[in-house]
């Protein structure tokens, strides 16, 4: 048994020394494998606000996700090919400059949420799960016949695009952003849930009526995790853009709302770093399995089920010994 | 724009909604009465059309293949129900997600782990292949008339057991109140199993039929699946009667708006920028249906108040 915050710690460490280590050796691709790990924790950190702290169960964050990347994708193509994006009423050029799509990706994601989020937040339940789950197919079939930025095949980016002050094409470096960014995210994470939203959120995932009866509106608190969920799922969505230089319709894949569905609960629902764990040992079992059997998914799929039945509370609650720590 | 095209078209839109209702009809059954969400469902349409490929090609009989589909299906559901599903009815909906989520990796790995990753192929049988001539002169292949025939018989029998027989009499019981049922001397965990078993051999039943005119792949249980959970969305979870409903609906939007909606951008849109935009909105147009009967009645059409 381990306490909580000496197992982050432990995380955190790893996180600094195999990418690290790897850097020394000369081991390009484990820190391929690590950005992507960072990556996707980062997607599913944002899906763990609005899951383990508001209790909204969303099956279609990958519509965030494609979002940003999309977004990465449109604005590095106009650049890359000298075209101006006509947005109707006005036109912008493109842009290679990595802060400029992150903001664009999180206020598009941002605007996103709020209107999926308030059509969606009228339902409850299982209605909730699918109604999230078809605006994401709803995306998913429009950038499929979106043919003016590659449709069903997707948007390639040649170059990299670029951070003031560092050379992005430097694998180690591309990595160091994504780990700081992961960290400025969990540290708001940690500060937000302490907050006097967060308690609120917390209350009105327990008890809706006692907290309505304090005068808080529980869809609007709601409402405001869902899309702070959402804009950092969109800002991960860039980064994977950027990380395989190439954006697709799987990014809006249900598969992918799913798959982050599954880092947090394989990690820990609500806890701080479960989404971390889960996405870090999903990626070193996705590419250790995958080197050993082509039929590395029905190993993945018993684990999994293993853990549902048999370890409530994740590898989080396993290891600090605390079980089913969410409710 | 002729009317036997939209004849033709509106048939199209029947068989493709009866067969989702095959699907829909085991997907609301069970959430009905145990309220469990089963994302494997779409493994059980899967295995049906596997094991009917299967038996087609080493008997050569159709019917035969549709048995054993039926059979298979329904074993599978069965054992599956009681190694793991019947573990997750106490937890939440999450839970449910993710184990039935690895569910699917687990049967779809297995299945190409066992047939290969290449597509089956199952023959439409020499006596239900070819048109016939309806009244009115127009030509429409015969397996699919005997597929909307196939599903709303199936749709009829469901009925009546449910209405008619003292299982569905427990069945209905179920739903209301299981503690009740126990209580009255029901052998509640063999009603789940036998629930579970019953839905999953309607899946595979329905992916047996669906294999003749498609082929039969791994993965192909997954895009049915998101559709028939649209379905029972869009007709209320755990009411057949909306699955019926929801099912039609969804079959018929599905199929007529990728033929009309393209026809109806080109009133205002130049030819090929209308195919586009219409082939476009056409394939999200069930999702659309979706969003608005939720935010119009957010528990479905025929959904019990919450």
């Amino acid at each position: 048994m381990i306490q909580e915050r000496y197992l982050n710690a432990l995380v955190l460490f790893g996180l600094i020394a195999v990418p690290l280590y790897a850097m020394a050796t000369e081991e390009l691709f484990t820190i391929t494998l690590a950005t992507r790990a960072v990556i996707l924790a980062l997607a599913a950190v944002g899906l763990n606000l609005a899951l383990g702290l508001g209790g909204l169960v969303s099956f279609g964050h990958a519509t965030f996700f494609g979002i940003g990347g999309y977004t990465m994708g449109v604005l590095a193509y106009h650049a890359q090919t000298y075209t101006a994006l006509d947005l109707g009423l006005f036109t912008i050029e493109g842009t290679k400059s990595m802060p400029i799509i992150w903001l664009v990706a999180i206020i598009l994601s941002s605007l996103v949420a709020v209107v999926i989020g308030m059509l969606s937040l009228r339902t409850s339940g299982v209605y909730f799960i699918m109604i999230t789950l078809a605006f994401g197919q709803m995306f998913f079939f429009f950038t499929i016949s979106w043919a003016a930025y590659g449709g069903e095949d997707g948007l390639s980016i040649y170059v990299r695009n670029g951070f003031p002050g560092l050379n992005t094409l430097v694998p180690i470096q591309f990595y160091g952003i994504c780990f700081v960014i992961l960290c400025a995210v969990l540290f708001l994470n940690a500060r937000l849930a302490k907050s006097p939203f967060g308690l609120a959120l917390n209350a009105a995932r327990q008890t809706p009526m006692r907290t309505q009866t304090v005068g808080l509106d529980p869809t609007r608190l709601k409402l405001v995790a869902f899309v702070i969920s959402g804009a950092i799922t969109g800002l991960a969505g860039a980064l994977f853009a950027d990380l395989n230089r190439f954006v697709s319709p799987t990014m809006f894949s249900w598969q992918f709302s799913g798959e982050i569905m599954l880092f947090i609960i394989l990690g820990g629902v609500g806890r701080l770093f479960g989404p971390v764990i889960g996405a870090v040992i999903f990626v070193t079992l996705e590419h250790f399995l995958g080197e050993i059997t082509d039929f590395w998914h029905i190993y993945l799929g018993v684990i999994l089920v293993i853990i549902v039945l048999f370890a409530r509370g994740g590898i989080v609650g396993l290891l600090s010994g605390r079980g089913g720590g969410h409710d | 724009m002729s009317t036997v095209l939209i004849i033709e078209q509106v048939l199209n839109g029947l068989q493709f909604g009866v067969m989702l209702f095959l699907m829909a009809a085991g997907l609301t059954l069970i959430f009905g009465v145990m309220g469990l969400i089963n994302l494997a469902h779409g493994s059980f349409y899967m295995i049906g059309a596997f094991v009917a490929a299967a038996v087609a090609a080493a008997t050569g009989s159709f019917l035969l293949a549709l048995i054993a589909a039926l059979i298979a299906a329904a074993a599978a559901g069965a054992i599956v129900e009681m190694v793991v599903i019947r573990r997750l009815y106490a937890t939440d909906h999450l839970d449910q997600v993710l184990a039935t989520f690895a569910l699917i990796l687990v049967f779809s790995e297995g299945t190409r782990w066992i047939f290969g990753s290449f597509p089956l192929f199952l023959d439409i049988p020499g006596y239900l292949s070819g048109p016939v001539t309806l009244p009115g002169g127009i030509q429409y292949p015969l397996y699919r008339l005997t597929l909307i025939g196939a599903g709303l018989a199936v749709g009829l029998g469901l009925w009546a057991l449910i209405e008619r027989t003292r299982v569905g009499i427990q069945i209905r019981a179920g739903e209301n109140d299981r503690e009740m049922i126990a209580a009255l001397g029901v052998d509640i965990s063999k009603l789940y199993t036998l629930v579970f078993a019953l839905g999953a051999a309607l899946a595979g039943l329905s992916g047996a039929l669906v294999g003749a005119i498609q082929s039969v792949q791994v993965g192909m249980g997954e895009p049915v699946l998101i559709l028939a959970f649209v379905v029972i969305v869009i007709g209320g979870i755990g009411s057949i009667k909306g699955a019926f409903v929801g099912a039609l609906l969804v079959g018929l939007t599905d199929t007529l708006g990728g033929i009309f909606l393209p026809q109806l951008f080109k009133l205002f849109m130049e030819q090929s920028a209308a195919t586009n935009a219409g082939s476009a909105v056409a394939s999200m147009s069930i999702y659309i249906l979706m969003s608005i009967v939720l935010i119009w009645k957010p528990t479905g059409l025929f959904g019990a108040r919450p």
